[in-house]
């Protein structure tokens, strides 16, 4: 073994920069080890055709948890803040979402959308402190403070008032789909709703629990969207700034073999490369799935271990399409000045379902849904001038095609959603000088995360709190001592959030005391 | 064409047709879906075979995994408590198994048939169990319970009627040993194991050459006062042994459904199958928890003052009774140690070698119903544990 | 004006049975039923020739044994037998079948793979740890976790009593077990597509979901925690159709005192000053009583029955916003006699069960885009059986019913009504897939009726003719159910209760909600506690 560390981080992601961080701010020696060339993990901004650039993964900043850059001191500088929402109908007359305000609707939507919002956003809000929190374990003989959070919970939601507690017990578990058609009367608003509550996810709108997730996006800062200068590589490039001020080493393109275990204890890694680190811990920011059956190995752990782990679902669905366009496309009904804004092909929560029902069984959506933003168009830094790039997450794109991924799949599905967004922006094809597409076996392939899940683990349910990765081991420490996790795959779940690093963070501070 | 069912009624285990042959009784239950015989020709003889001569038991419904691989080692050493790796090829591993709570699966045996090759015998069926503890092993588990049969031939006069039967260098296998033979071309697996805490061994072949094993045997045998046994004359023989039995002293852990209701090693009184020294098993945390924090329940074996079979009786601490701290699992009257005795399990800390418990003891005579509150002595040692069991080479008959 | 203690809206059973604790207690109880016949959808009768046609409900598992012999209902003369085992036909001519006998069962599974074989002994222990947890919960009331009464903090506490007592990893194994899909769920113990087809419909029967759909595996519970005397899970048929459940709580109900209206269908509640005064019938007969127990589903009560100015406003769209929804639909046939299926062993005792023809998760989940789309399978979920295999009483000898419970199966097409050329579509599509396995079975078809959610709504009024009077997602069970704040069967104004399915714990021919309806109106009116408390199970 070369040198020795108090911890090791696997994995250079967002949360595992932000869990370095802290440990190093705690005065621990630590050690990152990223297995590509840059830092990031899934939030890097890369250069995916001569001279245009993009942020890889996740584009839209939203989630990022002001604990994470109070306690960090972290300031990220962005190219456009509170970005709009326009839901795209084919004929020009879309929907703008701005906040709590909505616009291209009738008035009844406008005022029930408005109290929709605020509605959800204080439950997201409530939901907000327990992200930030190591979900307690249910046991008779769990520890006072995991009592203390599960009373404080408790008390939180009576807190809401009768008939606002009520609501959330009811909501929780529901459908957006439901919510919608009850209050909206605009199919673009529905679209829009029931498209950010599926994104990332494996659900459609009529899936139980897709309240749920919308709530999630919303925990943060009620999903004002923002678009960080130079990319999502710039945020992470923050935080591994602010690492390596709190004295954390970091080193890039050294893949992490395995995880060292002797004596039933984490003691180090091995990489690739054939060198050894060892130390007293071992962070792992990859996904529950690979650093237990492929770093540590099932033999290292206990079989119900390893079987909740097994059944861990984290098929992703969520594709990456990248665009080098020699100018802005035209689309019918929006101005120029929008091109700074979101984009939602979701025209109604049907259209939505149906987009959903392909990748139940393993097939590509015929009709997708997409997210698309012009990130260039307000930070010249990602295009050459005069050009740009659009940046779409495109769903549904199943992780398990049922034929196989194929660069021959890959490119009927470019072409198919291209055709699509030509419906709305007709002369986008005669833009395109290049094209990516990231799909979800390209991303798991790319950025290391089992089933190129954006939240490393589906976010339901039953793999929420408690129950996240798996019940039991849900305080990011894992039944093998030394070994923590401190990624998406961990309470609270994905998002460019650092809350799951911050939560492993602390949690490893207060139960590993330096000897 | 229409894809015939599946076998309504008890499977016959390969040696059914000799047992039909001596059955007298007509009393048959079921095992794993075999027909097991209660007993063929008086019960109590039966059960005397195996402590005066030599006793059959038809051993078939066993539950056998066949654990093969690169993984096999490491595979079983993460299953069970005990260290695999001191099993030797030719050893047999008398083993538990516990999910990640500690609590018992089930026990069973392990045979090291060959460098690397295993057979795990048990008497529930665990395929999902442990087809779950081999994701992310490379190792391969064949259920191969109908592929082999076995007979346990157990009792004084054992070791003389495998003899006869012209099993040369039998005298030389030890204890929890095994070899192999040649039977009329096949290959006949004979290990030094059984369930009756006596001189015995078991027979393992494939089906196809069951009668003659079976006719082999009684032809040997009928100098020995060989018969054949049923189910319970082996019940009486493994609670003089002092062995528990799933579903009767222990519930399988994985299919128990109310909390509470299972068993850690420690508590069955098998921690000398733990060990903490493997960095890694299936239920490690949870036992060395419990063993810094103390067991919820003890495994104790009674001596039972008077002669009325304490069936089914709660245990108390104090002679007036007053709340039970656990009950009997296991009760008889033991002919051969002219003993009250029982398994029983009783809260901690409770049921100490040497602790005087009581136990509340209901009996009939004539349609008269009897209830005496009888001292019971907790004992360490098994109730029946003769020397000849472990002498190597046995003494002849 | 005639004058009742109570009035119990509707004699399904758990009208009947809610009405029969009020008699038993001394009030003067009447039931009063739209139709000319009672039973609500647990019903029999005769439709063609001398059949008796269980044209809704068919078969039999969670009447509270509690109930059943609190109100003497063998003496009354219901008779339940348990029916063994089931198939399911695969699509290349196999089968997989489900025995009663336990190593039968395992030798079947085993025939697919070892591992589900084995693993179904896992799978029943953790669902029955699940029943075991649910049932505790059937004949209580839920409390309002908003509400501060030391009524609903104990029974609170003794929620989070009986949760804790399963111990740490099997809470969270609940959780995941109440939020999950059944698919999902069955993913975690099985291999074979076949095994978890078979296993799934549980998971969906009544309900407006598809098998991948998060909350489904709870259902499965609604099909699993009953029991024919003591053996859980088991299904039975009552002897003399469904419709004996009924007549036998009726008759029971009218030993008791009881008095009962059929052919008297309300056409509003009343309510003056808060308070409810009786009931207007569509004759324009009114009645009156000071206490008025609705067993319809709660939209009927609400948005039928009563006037939208007697309730709060927040209720009433509270009420409009419960889900209901009409996804299966009944097909019951006559049959001149026992259709053979060419597939199963001769004599096997599977032509005596359930049958089944969707082989496959895919086949499952497709069945319900389809409903999605506002369109009935074309290739459904069927819940076959031929109750006259083990019942001589419903059909001349050597002639036999047949039941069939489709899935999925919408209260509208796209949005409007059926057309009746549709309707006949939707029974041709049922038949067609029957007669796939059943060369003969069309030849010996006498007479189809053919039921969907529209057709059962305008005959015994449940909304959207949904068995269990409202889908049983998370939003809508214990304190949600049917509504938060009304869940403890007291309605909106003074002396309203509701008794139906729409209550806690929720549909099938369970009869605890009318049971616990009566335990809470008792109990307002200071009488003594008379209903039956849960049997235990320890």
């Amino acid at each position: 073994m070369s040198e020795r560390y108090d911890t090791i981080v696997v994995g250079a992601g967002h949360n595992g920069l932000v869990c370095a961080s802290l440990l190093g701010k705690a005065g621990r020696k630590v050690l990152v080890l990223e297995a590509n060339d840059r830092v990031g993990g899934a939030a890097v901004t890369r250069e995916f055709a001569d001279g245009y650039s993009v942020s890889s993964c996740a584009h839209l900043l939203y989630q990022l948890q002001s604990q994470v850059t109070k306690d960090l001191g972290l300031k990220v500088e962005l190219a456009r803040d509170k970005l709009g929402t326009v839901a795209l109908s084919a004929d020009g007359k879309h929907v703008r979402i701005n906040g709590n305000d909505v616009s291209g609707v009738g008035d009844e939507d406008v005022a029930s959308y408005r109290d929709f919002r605020k509605r959800m956003t204080r439950f997201a809000d409530l939901l907000k402190t327990y992200l930030n929190k190591t979900a307690p374990r249910l046991a008779k003989d769990a520890s006072k403070s995991d009592m203390l959070t599960l009373a404080q919970l408790g008390f939180d939601i009576r807190r809401l008032g009768r008939k606002e507690m009520q609501e959330f017990l009811r909501l929780i578990g529901m459908n957006i789909r439901d919510e919608v058609t009850e209050r909206f009367e605009s199919d673009l608003l529905r679209g829009a709703v029931s498209f950010d509550a599926v994104l990332g996810t494996h659900l459609g709108p009529r899936s139980p629990n897709t309240i749920m997730t919308y709530l999630y996006r919303l925990a943060g800062s009620h999903a004002r969207l923002s678009q960080p200068a130079g990319g999502m590589g710039s945020v992470t490039e923050a935080l591994a700034h602010s690492a390596r001020e709190n004295g954390v080493t970091i080193r890039t393109g050294m893949k992490v073999k395995r995880i060292v275990v002797q004596n039933g204890r984490a003691a180090g890694v091995e990489t690739e490369s054939g060198e050894t680190f060892s130390s007293r811990l071992v962070v792992s920011n990859a996904d529950p799935k690979s650093t237990i059956m492929n770093l540590v190995g099932a033999r290292n752990v206990e079989t119900g271990f390893t079987r909740r782990v097994h059944h861990i679902r984290m098929r992703g669905d969520a594709a990456k399409l990248h665009l080098a366009l020699d100018g802005l496309p035209s689309i019918a009904g929006v101005e120029k000045r929008e091109f700074a804004d979101r984009f939602v092909i979701a025209p109604d929560e049907v259209y939505v379902e149906r987009a959903f029902n392909h990748a139940k069984y393993g097939e590509t959506s015929a009709k997708p849904v997409f997210e698309i933003t012009f990130p260039s168009f307000r930070d010249d830094s990602l295009a050459p001038t005069g050009k740009h790039v659009m940046s779409a997450i495109v769903q549904y794109v199943p992780y398990e095609l049922r034929e196989g991924w194929s660069d021959g799949a890959r490119d009927a599905f470019t072409k198919l959603a291209i055709d699509t967004l030509s419906e709305y922006m007709p002369d986008l094809p005669q833009r395109i000088t290049a094209s990516e597409l990231l799909t979800p076996a390209d991303i798991e392939q790319q950025f290391h995360i089992s089933g190129g899940h954006w939240h490393h683990g589906e976010l339901v349910l039953d793999q929420f709190l408690f129950t996240r990765p798996v019940g039991g081991a849900h305080q990011y420490a894992m039944p093998l001592d030394g070994l923590y996790l401190c990624g998406a795959g961990t309470h609270p779940g994905g998002g460019v959030s650092g809350a799951a690093g911050r939560n492993a963070a602390r949690a490893i501070l207060k139960s590993e005391k330096v000897v | 064409m229409t894809i015939a069912e599946v076998e309504q009624g008890r499977l016959r285990s390969p040696f059914f047709p000799r047992q039909a042959e001596l059955d007298r009784l007509f009393r048959w239950h079921e095992w794993k879906g075999y027909a097991s015989a209660d007993g063929f020709y008086d019960t109590t003889l039966e059960y005397f075979s195996v402590r005066n001569s030599t006793g059959v038991f038809d051993l078939t419904p066993m539950t056998k995994y066949r654990i093969t691989g690169p993984d096999a080692l490491d595979y079983l050493n993460r299953l069970v408590t005990r260290d695999m790796s001191k099993i030797k090829p030719g050893r047999v591993a008398y083993a538990v198994w516990c999910d990640d709570e500690g609590q018992v699966i089930d026990d069973g045996t392990i045979f090291h048939l060959r460098q690397g090759e295993y057979r795990l015998c048990s008497q529930e069926r665990h395929m999902a169990w442990l087809t779950a503890a081999a994701i992310g092993m490379e190792v391969s588990i064949v259920d191969e319970t109908e592929d082999v049969c076995g007979l346990a031939v157990q009792g004084p006069t054992s070791f003389s009627v495998l003899q006869a039967m012209g099993l040369d260098g039998i005298e030389n296998l030890r204890p929890f040993g095994l070899t192999t033979f040649d039977f009329q071309g096949t290959e006949l697996m004979v290990s030094r194991t059984g369930f009756t805490g006596d001189l015995g061994y078991e027979l393992w072949l494939t089906p196809d050459k069951a009668i003659e094993l079976w006719d082999a045997l009684f032809d040997a045998g009928k100098l020995y006062g060989i018969m054949a046994m049923g189910t319970e004359a082996l019940e009486h023989a493994r609670v003089e042994a002092g062995f528990i039995a799933a579903y009767i002293d222990f519930l399988p852990a994985d299919v128990t459904v109310r909390t509470g209701r299972s068993r850690s090693p420690l508590e069955l009184g098998l921690e000398w199958l733990v060990d903490f020294k493997k960095p890694n098993f299936n239920g490690r945390r949870a036992l060395a928890e419990e063993k810094r924090n103390g067991s919820a329940w003890r495994l104790v074996k009674l001596d039972i003052e008077g002669n009325k079979e304490a069936h089914n009786s709660y245990i108390y601490a104090g002679k007036k009774g007053g709340k039970n701290i656990g009950f009997v699992t296991s009760a008889m009257w033991s002919p051969v140690c002219k003993q009250n005795i029982a398994l029983g399990t009783v809260q901690a800390p409770h049921g100490k070698v040497g602790d005087k418990l009581y136990v509340e003891i209901y009996y009939q005579r004539e349609m008269h119903w009897s209830r005496v509150m009888a001292e019971a002595t907790v004992v360490d040692k098994p109730f029946w544990d003769p020397p000849r069991k472990r002498a190597t080479p046995p003494g002849p008959y | 004006m005639k004058t009742y203690d109570a009035i119990v809206v509707g004699a399904g059973h758990n009208g009947l049975t809610n009405a029969a604790y009020l008699a038993k207690s001394g009030l003067n109880t009447l039931c009063v039923e739209k139709n000319e016949y009672i039973g609500g959808a647990t019903v029999s009768r005769n439709l063609y020739k001398d059949w008796k046609y269980s044209n809704c409900s068919y078969v039999c598992s969670l009447l509270r044994p509690e109930i059943y012999r609190d109100l003497d209902l063998a003496r009354h003369g219901l008779q339940v037998t348990p029916y063994g085992g089931g198939s399911v036909f695969m699509e290349n001519g196999d089968y997989l079948g489900s025995y009663p006998d336990h190593e039968v069962h395992y030798r079947e599974y085993a025939r697919f793979s070892k591992a589900d074989a084995d693993a179904y002994e896992r799978y029943s222990a953790d669902t029955m740890r699940q029943c075991r947890f649910i049932r505790e919960f059937l004949m209580r009331t839920p409390p309002d976790p908003a509400s501060f009464k030391p009524k609903d903090l104990k029974e609170l506490a003794y929620l989070g009593a009986k949760f804790f007592e399963m111990g740490e990893q099997r809470m969270y194994d609940t959780i995941r077990f109440w939020t999950m899909s059944v698919a999902e769920y069955l993913d975690e113990y099985f291999e074979t597509d076949v095994i978890k087809a078979a296993l799934s419909g549980s998971g969906i029967i009544g309900t407006a979901l598809g098998i991948h759909s998060p909350g489904t595996a709870y259902v499965l519970l609604h099909h699993y925690m009953g029991d024919v005397d003591g053996n859980m899970g088991a299904w039975g048929y009552a002897r003399g159709g469904t419709g004996a459940v009924a007549d036998a709580i009726c008759s029971s109900f009218k030993s008791l005192g009881g008095e009962l209206r059929t052919d008297a269908g309300v056409e509003q509640i009343l309510v003056r000053n808060g308070k409810v005064t009786g009931v207007a019938l569509s004759t324009g007969e009114e009645i009156s009583a000071k206490i008025v127990v609705s067993a319809m589903d709660v939209k009927n009560t609400f948005l039928r029955c009563m006037d939208k100015n007697d309730l709060d406003e927040d209720f009433y769209h509270r009420v409009k916003n419960f889900k209901i929804r009409g996804s299966s639909g009944k097909v019951n046939i006559a049959l001149g006699g026992m259709p053979t299926f060419p597939a199963l062993p001769k004599g096997s005792p599977l032509l005596d069960g359930d049958m089944h023809f969707i082989d496959s998760m895919e086949r499952m989940e497709r069945a319900y885009d389809d409903w999605k789309d506002g369109t009935w399978s074309k290739d459904p979920y069927i819940d076959m059986t031929i109750p006259t295999v083990s019942d001589p009483t419903m059909a001349p000898p050597g002639k036999h019913f047949m039941s069939c419970f489709v899935q999925y199966c919408p209260a509208q097409i796209e949005g409007r009504e059926w057309t009746e050329d549709e309707r006949q579509q939707f029974g041709q599509t049922v038949l067609d897939q029957v007669a796939d396995y059943s060369p003969d079975f069309k030849d010996l078809i006498e007479h189809v009726e053919i039921r969907t959610p529209s057709v059962i709504e305008d005959e015994i009024g449940i909304t959207e003719g949904n068995i269990f009077h409202g889908e049983l997602t998370m939003d809508q069970l214990m304190f949600n159910r049917p509504i938060p704040g009304y869940a403890q069967y007291r309605g909106p104004v003074g002396g309203l209760y509701m008794c139906g399915s729409s209550n806690h714990p929720g549909g099938g021919i369970m009869a605890a909600p009318g049971c616990n309806a009566a335990r809470e109106i008792l109990s307002d009116l200071k009488r003594p506690a008379i209903t039956p408390a849960n049997f235990g199970d320890d």
